[in-house]
């Protein structure tokens, strides 16, 4: 499919499903998926709610495992690692970004980005400043020291977007980034994940929005009902690069 | 490592309401209980040796009755002591000098105000008088203390010098003339202040003035025994039983009468002391274990609160052991702060205590404060802080990431 043959697979899902039991049915969030996101892409993953997107999210996320299939997060199966261990890998290799930014309102911004380092455990110094140049990087070096409520909608999402990096993931894993800010701000968070992108970063973003995979994915899995209904290039998100 | 999860925890415990701190109230009461008691220790010891009178000469005292008690005699006694045990006792080769000694409540006037006082009696002689007020251990404060000779003449503890309001706030000064049970009396001096309600609110005259009153005759309150040897006042006290037994014919265990030296007094302070320190410290038990349980449920609910908290740091790379850790140092801390706050508080108390008795007793006592006692119990609200964080945290570190970020 793609061209450049030497990029590397980050996460591979081979024949997923997902099963829950809601009373007395078994509702299939996730039946049957497979797909393979690769080093440097930056891919969407669309649907409507009620359309499984959430457990994809958990799924490509690490955060759940399957019913039936298998995950490969770089080509280590992840069914075989204890919850500890894929929480410590998942730490390492994936950044997430919640529609509800999800900060720690006790921390302040900067102790907010701090956080995923300490359970790699990096040395304070190292995570000082590291966390300073992510929030240089956000543009928020004026308020590393405010807590979360203190920030903008937009503000905070930047906020997550450095503790997402903390650790320099492989990929960066965005839950409706959008979700909770107006469109502009939105658009800002967009660009910056773009950008990102750019500089080589893999981004994975889940959404049910239509308006935000025409500018910036490259590839889009359209999902519904647990399937992959089709999968669609983008090119104009290419060619404006 | 271990250190952030301190940080984090304090951080944590700095955003906590006031509930919280609420469920600190037993470990706090408990720390408090124990630090105050183990600082007044030996002040309390000496406020209750004094209140009864308690000095610390080698002589011995013996009453009828056999109760451990240290206040007046009753008149209740039925087999009083007389004279005679009295000149007994003695005759004894180990036994340098007795007084005999009887003490009666008295209607005490002045100013057309009229309370009821203590009144004890006096020996009329020099050698006998020197051992009473050596066992009193008393000196005047004002005027001068009795003399043998000094018929129709009264002694006064020191409130009724200091208390006029109960005199119609008319002072009673040396000089001055009361009335006991109707019979005028001159007050020749007031004694030092002693902290015992007995002995500052007492009344001290000769015996003959005494038995005219009162008429007790040949019946004696109680002896008080002079060893000839005082390295073996043990011995004489035992002499002075034996000798008691055969006269007032009772059988060992069976005594209708006490002797008692300082030593033996100060043993049963100390047991009740030692009574009340035990119930303190099940008191302070009791509500250690109440705090316990108040962190178990505080931590419970925490976790509850903050599941959604524990699914962000989950999903941002906590291994389980990270969640344990961070809610079981937060629950340790939570006892800590508790403890920590109690032992201030305690010191505080103890402080406090001491000075309001030296006040009462003019002594200069100092706080006793136990280090090590704080420390252990600083260490144990620490403890009991963790091991209360246990099963939340096990709660917390188990909670599965997906459930939990739904909040």
């Amino acid at each position: 499919m793609d061209k450049k043959k030497e990029k590397k697979v980050v996460i591979e899902l081979q024949n997923v499903h997902k099963y829950y039991r809601m009373g007395e049915n078994i509702v299939k969030a996730v039946n049957g998926v497979s797909l393979q996101i690769k080093e440097g892409d930056f891919v969407a993953i669309l649907g409507p709610s009620g359309s499984g997107k959430s457990t994809m999210m958990n799924l490509i996320g690490s955060l759940d495992v399957p019913t039936k299939g298998k995950i490969l997060l770089d080509n280590e199966d992840i069914s075989t690692l204890s919850e500890s261990d894929l929480a410590q890998i998942r730490g390492q290799k994936i950044g997430f970004i919640f529609q509800s930014f999800n900060l720690i309102n006790n921390l302040t911004a900067k102790e907010n980005v701090m956080i995923p380092m300490i359970f790699q455990g990096y040395p304070p110094e190292e995570r000082h400043f590291r966390a300073e140049k992510l929030m240089q990087l956000v543009d928020l070096s004026e308020r590393m020291h405010h807590a979360p409520n203190e920030l903008s909608g937009g503000q905070q999402q930047r906020v997550a977007i450095a503790r997402a990096l903390s650790n320099s993931p492989e990929v960066i894993l965005a839950d409706e980034p959008t979700g909770n800010l107006d469109t502009k701000t939105g658009g800002n968070v967009m660009d910056f994940l773009k950008d990102l992108n750019k500089k080589g970063k893999t981004v994975v973003m889940v959404t049910h929005d239509v308006d935000l995979i025409k500018h910036y994915p490259d590839i889009v899995y359209w999902l519904r009902d647990g399937k992959i209904e089709k999968i669609t290039k983008n090119s104009i998100g290419r060619s404006k690069n | 490592m271990i250190e952030d999860f301190f940080a984090l925890a304090f951080k944590n415990l700095r955003s906590r309401g006031i509930r919280s701190w609420l469920t600190l109230l037993g470990i706090f009461i408990g720390i408090t209980a124990v630090v105050s008691l183990i600082s007044l220790g030996n002040g309390l010891q000496l406020a209750m040796a004094s209140q009864f009178g308690i000095s610390a000469n080698e002589l011995i005292t013996v009453q009828a009755g056999g109760i451990s008690g240290y206040g007046p005699p009753g008149s209740a006694v039925v087999d009083p002591i007389t004279r005679d045990d009295a000149r007994a006792i003695e005759r004894l080769s180990s036994v340098e000098n007795t007084v005999v000694r009887n003490i009666r409540s008295g209607i005490v006037e002045y100013n057309n105000n009229i309370q009821f006082r203590y009144v004890g009696s006096m020996a009329q002689n020099k050698k006998d008088l020197d051992l009473i007020y050596l066992q009193l251990d008393q000196e005047a404060l004002f005027g001068r203390l009795l003399k043998e000779s000094d018929f129709g003449k009264v002694l006064l503890g020191y409130n009724f010098y200091n208390n006029k309001e109960e005199w119609g706030g008319k002072q009673i000064t040396v000089g001055k003339s009361i009335l006991i049970n109707g019979e005028k009396f001159e007050v020749i001096g007031i004694m030092e202040k002693k902290g015992s309600l007995i002995m500052d609110n007492v009344v001290f005259m000769l015996e003959d003035d005494m038995d005219d009153i009162f008429g007790f005759g040949d019946t004696a309150d109680l002896i008080v025994v002079e060893p000839k040897n005082k390295e073996e006042i043990d011995k004489t006290k035992e002499d002075v039983e034996k000798l008691l037994r055969q006269r007032r014919g009772v059988k060992k265990g069976e005594e209708n009468f006490e002797a008692s030296t300082p030593e033996s007094a100060l043993a049963t302070i100390n047991s009740v002391l030692s009574g009340v320190q035990i119930f303190i410290v099940i008191i302070a038990s009791i509500s250690i274990f109440i705090g316990l349980i108040g962190i178990i449920n505080t931590m419970t609910t925490s976790v509850m609160e903050r599941r959604r908290e524990i699914g962000i740091t989950k999903s941002i790379g906590a291994r389980n052991e990270h969640i344990f850790l961070q809610f079981f140092i937060e629950s340790s801390l939570l006892g800590l702060i508790g403890g920590l706050s109690g032992a201030i508080f305690g010191t505080i108390i103890g402080f406090a205590g001491m000075y309001g008795i030296n006040n009462w007793l003019g002594t200069e006592l100092v706080p006793n404060i136990d280090f090590l006692l704080i420390f252990l119990s600083l260490a144990g609200s620490f403890l009991i802080g963790g091991i209360a964080g246990i099963i939340p945290a096990m709660q917390a570190a188990k909670q599965n990431p997906v459930e939990a970020l739904r909040g």
